[in-house]
């Protein structure tokens, strides 16, 4: 018992969480930033499998690692610009959209991947993002190992966090978004127009989830495999809802849930023996349910949530 | 005083083959208060939508100060100083009353909102026009008649010189709206000019110097309010002379239904509410929308259970109540809200009609539809209460509001009903179907039912009511008889402050 609870006192979990979380936090930033303009993105699962072979492929083919990150962005913006011509101006259901997008992008990625590297014996590798040692931060006893061991992207996805936090919250820009999300007929009167703010909102959220994509492939991992993501989009949907559509919380329920996910690996080792290790696996999704039906219940939805704009139509 | 701020020069807007707008023209003087009237479809909110630029017409324009707008952008007419409170609030319920007023407001690319800033302007703006109001608070906290307001600062801190109005009185009760013209009469007294939408001709004669009378998408009449009267403008708004039909004095019978402290959880829940309802008698519940009319509209269906109190049908304890057994007993129901609760929209008008009582032999034998009697029951509604506009196999949704009321009406008074409960039974209908479901409203009571009528139409209830309680925050008030119900002391009554009378 004391060892699983000694497990906490190792840097080595808390290091573990923030590299797990960084996905998630890209991820859920981007489907939050969607949801906050009043449109869901079921297409992160497949934006996160394209962005991670594009942003491999990139660096595979001789390009810059943060080249890579910024063509899995823009790759993830073309799936949002598809997303959101299917949902705003077209208005369909954004649930099929999004799940339609997913399966689209996840194919299409082990397509190219596959045209680009023929089937070969083990995956060829990249040199991905090393450890960004930061001056006097990072050779702290302890909290330099916990907290500053970590490559450059991981840097970035909170930053981002505290940045679209701001954004929402403080600036002009990110009250149209919010309004849109709450009620665009609203956003209209204000002389705004909602579906600009909608597909502008989408293509960025994506873009984020590409970025989520491609940390896995370029600092995470070293190779692309077509079903790497392994579900995190959905987390990140779940994510979205447990932070109560907000940046910083967002932030936090990533970094909760990669901590479990971290801490069931560890366990694993300990108690791996008398247990099945599946029990584990399922460990930080059991634990996200729980948090979610506690966190999910005072939960402020955005109105228009999921409710498609049509002009001249209340 | 005598210059022209805006003026609509030849509208024309058509909907697939429907015209909603007819060559329309229409001029606004600075300071004044413009009343535009007309019936419900005779295309008065098509017309402000196209001023406020949510629709582009198909013909005309629009100057405003002596510049034409560009047609179909709100925005443009929010530059030329033109502001439009919708009838349907455009307010985001989640975000607090200043986030709903400076949003759009400030350049996009802006790095930070100055909230600071707007905010000394919305104090400002608020005490000159006497429009005191939280800030901070959500809107979706606030009262009706505060969000109005939040919807009127909204326009004068874009520097509205003209402000247009959408129905604003349809959500207040008689003193919010008394309060309200006094604001707007402030306004003109300072320079802005002010179009307010209505079909309520005593509000109309009260507030407005001038009156444009819309009908059938086309200007029929200008008036000075000072030169004209109430009969003179409904049968300038309806085309042809109209006249309710009035109640005639009546003995009740025996006591149908009666409610003692009855209580009813959930959403907008009632507490402690008592009434009695007797044969051949009509009780109106009063009331702003919004304070538990839905909630005692599903209780009297059958659809809630009281939590607390006694509920009693025909003489008999409601315990488990279900709205087939309602139905069984003889309570007839017109629904609320008829396109939602009172009819299923692709469904055919036969369907419809059978649909609550599609258990009995004459309507279903072993399982089987009977098609042929439930089509001689509708056509036999369509006689009796002159429903237009379709044949039994005609989908309902075809129908206009008032012929669906007609047949909703048709198949609950069909059955010589014991009970009639009617929820908001003329909302959004025309002058002229309100009067024909009036008169079945007044033949049924003759016929010895029992009616109860929620309505919000003071009119409505002052004309077809022998008593009256009025309902506020899910409470009830004691019932007066309606020969003391005079406006001032309803408008009372409808805000809760019943106990201060007595």
């Amino acid at each position: 018992m004391t060892a699983a609870l000694d497990l906490f006192a190792s840097a080595g979990l808390w290091a573990a969480m923030l590299r797990i979380a960084t996905p998630l936090i890209f991820g859920t930033l981007g489907a939050l930033l969607c949801e906050r303009s009043g449109v869901l993105n079921l297409g992160i699962e497949g934006i996160m499998t394209f962005g991670a072979m594009v942003g491999w492929l990139t660096v595979y083919h001789g390009g810059d690692l943060w080249l890579g990150l910024l063509a899995a962005a823009l790759a993830g913006a073309a799936f949002g610009l598809l997303h959101a011509l299917l949902t705003v101006p077209l208005g369909v259901s954004q649930h099929v959209a999004g799940l339609g997008i997913t399966l689209f992008a996840s194919s299409l990625a082990y397509f190219i991947f596959r045209l680009a590297i023929p089937v070969s014996g083990s995956p060829p590798t990249i040199v991905p993002f090393q450890v960004l040692q930061i001056p006097l931060l990072s050779n702290f006893p302890f909290l330099g190992e916990a907290l500053f061991h970590q490559t450059a992207p991981t840097y970035v996805a909170i930053l981002l966090a505290l940045l679209l936090g701001y954004l929402l919250g403080a600036t002009p820009l990110g009250l149209a978004i919010r309004i849109v999300g709450e009620n665009p007929h609203a956003a209209e009167a204000q002389g705004l127009d909602p579906i600009a703010i909608r597909v502008g909102a989408i293509a960025f959220g994506s873009a984020l989830m590409g970025l989520g994509g491609a940390f896995l492939t370029l600092s995470a991992f070293n190779s692309f495999f077509p079903t790497m993501v392994q579900g995190r989009g959905w987390v990140c949907i779940a994510l979205v809802v447990f932070a109560s559509w907000r940046p910083t919380r967002a932030l936090l329920g990533a970094l909760l849930f990669a901590l479990f996910d971290a801490y069931q690996l560890r366990l694993q080792h300990i108690v791996g023996k008398a247990v099945p290790y599946q029990l584990f696996l399922m460990l930080p999704y059991v634990m996200s349910i729980v948090a979610l039906l506690v966190m999910a219940r005072r939960a402020r939805v955005p109105q228009a949530l999921m409710q498609p704009f049509r002009r001249g139509e209340r | 005083m005598n210059d022209i701020v805006l003026s609509l020069e030849g509208i024309t807007k058509r909907f697939g083959s429907l015209i909603a707008n007819d060559d329309v023209t229409l001029n606004l003087r600075r300071g004044e208060l413009l009343a535009l009237l007309g019936e419900n479809g005779a295309g008065k909110t098509t017309l402000m939508n196209i001023l406020f630029g949510h629709y582009a017409a198909d013909a005309g324009r629009v100057v405003a100060f002596g510049r034409e707008l560009q047609p179909g952008r709100p925005r443009a007419a929010i530059d030329a100083g033109i502001g439009m409170v919708h009838q349907h609030f455009a307010l985001a319920a989640n975000l607090t009353v200043l986030e709903n007023i400076v949003a759009g407001t400030e350049s996009i690319g802006r790095l930070r909102g100055d909230w600071r800033r707007a905010r000394v302007k919305l104090t400002e703006i608020a005490r000159r026009f006497g429009l005191a109001i939280d800030p901070d608070a959500r809107v979706g906290d606030l009262s009706v008649g505060e969000r109005q307001r939040v919807e009127i600062l909204k326009a004068l801190y874009r520097d509205a010189r003209i402000l247009i109005l959408d129905e604003p009185t349809a959500v207040l009760t008689p003193q919010e709206a008394e309060k309200l013209f006094d604001t707007l009469r402030v306004m003109a007294a300072k320079g802005l000019s002010l179009i307010f939408i209505s079909h309520k001709l005593h509000e109309i004669l009260a507030a407005a110097d001038r009156i444009v009378v819309l009908r059938g998408g086309k200007v029929t009449a200008e008036r000075i309010t000072a030169n004209t009267n109430k009969n003179e403008l409904a049968e300038l708004m309806v085309g042809r002379p109209v006249t309710r039909p009035a109640r005639e004095a009546q003995q009740p019978g025996a006591l149908v239904m009666r409610a003692e402290n009855v209580c009813v959880a959930g959403f907008r829940p009632l507490s402690d509410i008592s009434f009695e309802l007797r044969a051949g008698e009509t009780l109106g519940i009063i009331g702003v929308s919004g304070n538990g009319q839905s909630t005692l509209g599903r209780l009297l269906g059958g659809l809630v259970k009281p939590t607390a109190g006694s509920f009693e049908l025909l003489g008999a304890t409601v315990t488990e109540p279900t709205p087939a057994s309602f139905v069984a007993c003889g309570v007839a129901r017109i629904p609320e809200d008829r396109n939602v609760d009172g009819t299923v929209s692709d469904m055919t008008l036969w369907e419809n009609s059978v649909l609550e009582r599609i258990g009995e032999r004459r309507f279903s034998a072993f399982g089987l539809v009977r098609r042929s009697g439930a089509r001689a029951f509708a056509k036999t509604i369509i006689e009796r209460f002159d429903v237009r506009g379709g044949v039994p196999d005609t989908p309902i949704r075809l129908l206009s509001g008032g012929n669906m009321q007609k047949l909703i009406l048709g198949r609950n008074l069909l059955t010589s009903p014991r009970i009639l409960v009617a929820a908001q039974p003329t909302r959004g209908l025309d002058e002229g179907a309100v009067a024909a479901v009036h008169a079945e409203i007044l033949a049924a009571r003759r016929a010895g039912a029992g009616v109860l009528l929620i309505s919000e139409d003071l009119d409505e209830i002052l004309q077809l009511a022998d008593r009256v309680q009025a309902i506020a925050n899910g409470r009830l008030s004691p019932s007066i008889p309606i020969e003391d119900a005079e406006p001032r002391r309803l408008g009372l009554m409808m805000a809760g402050a019943w106990s201060e009378m007595a």
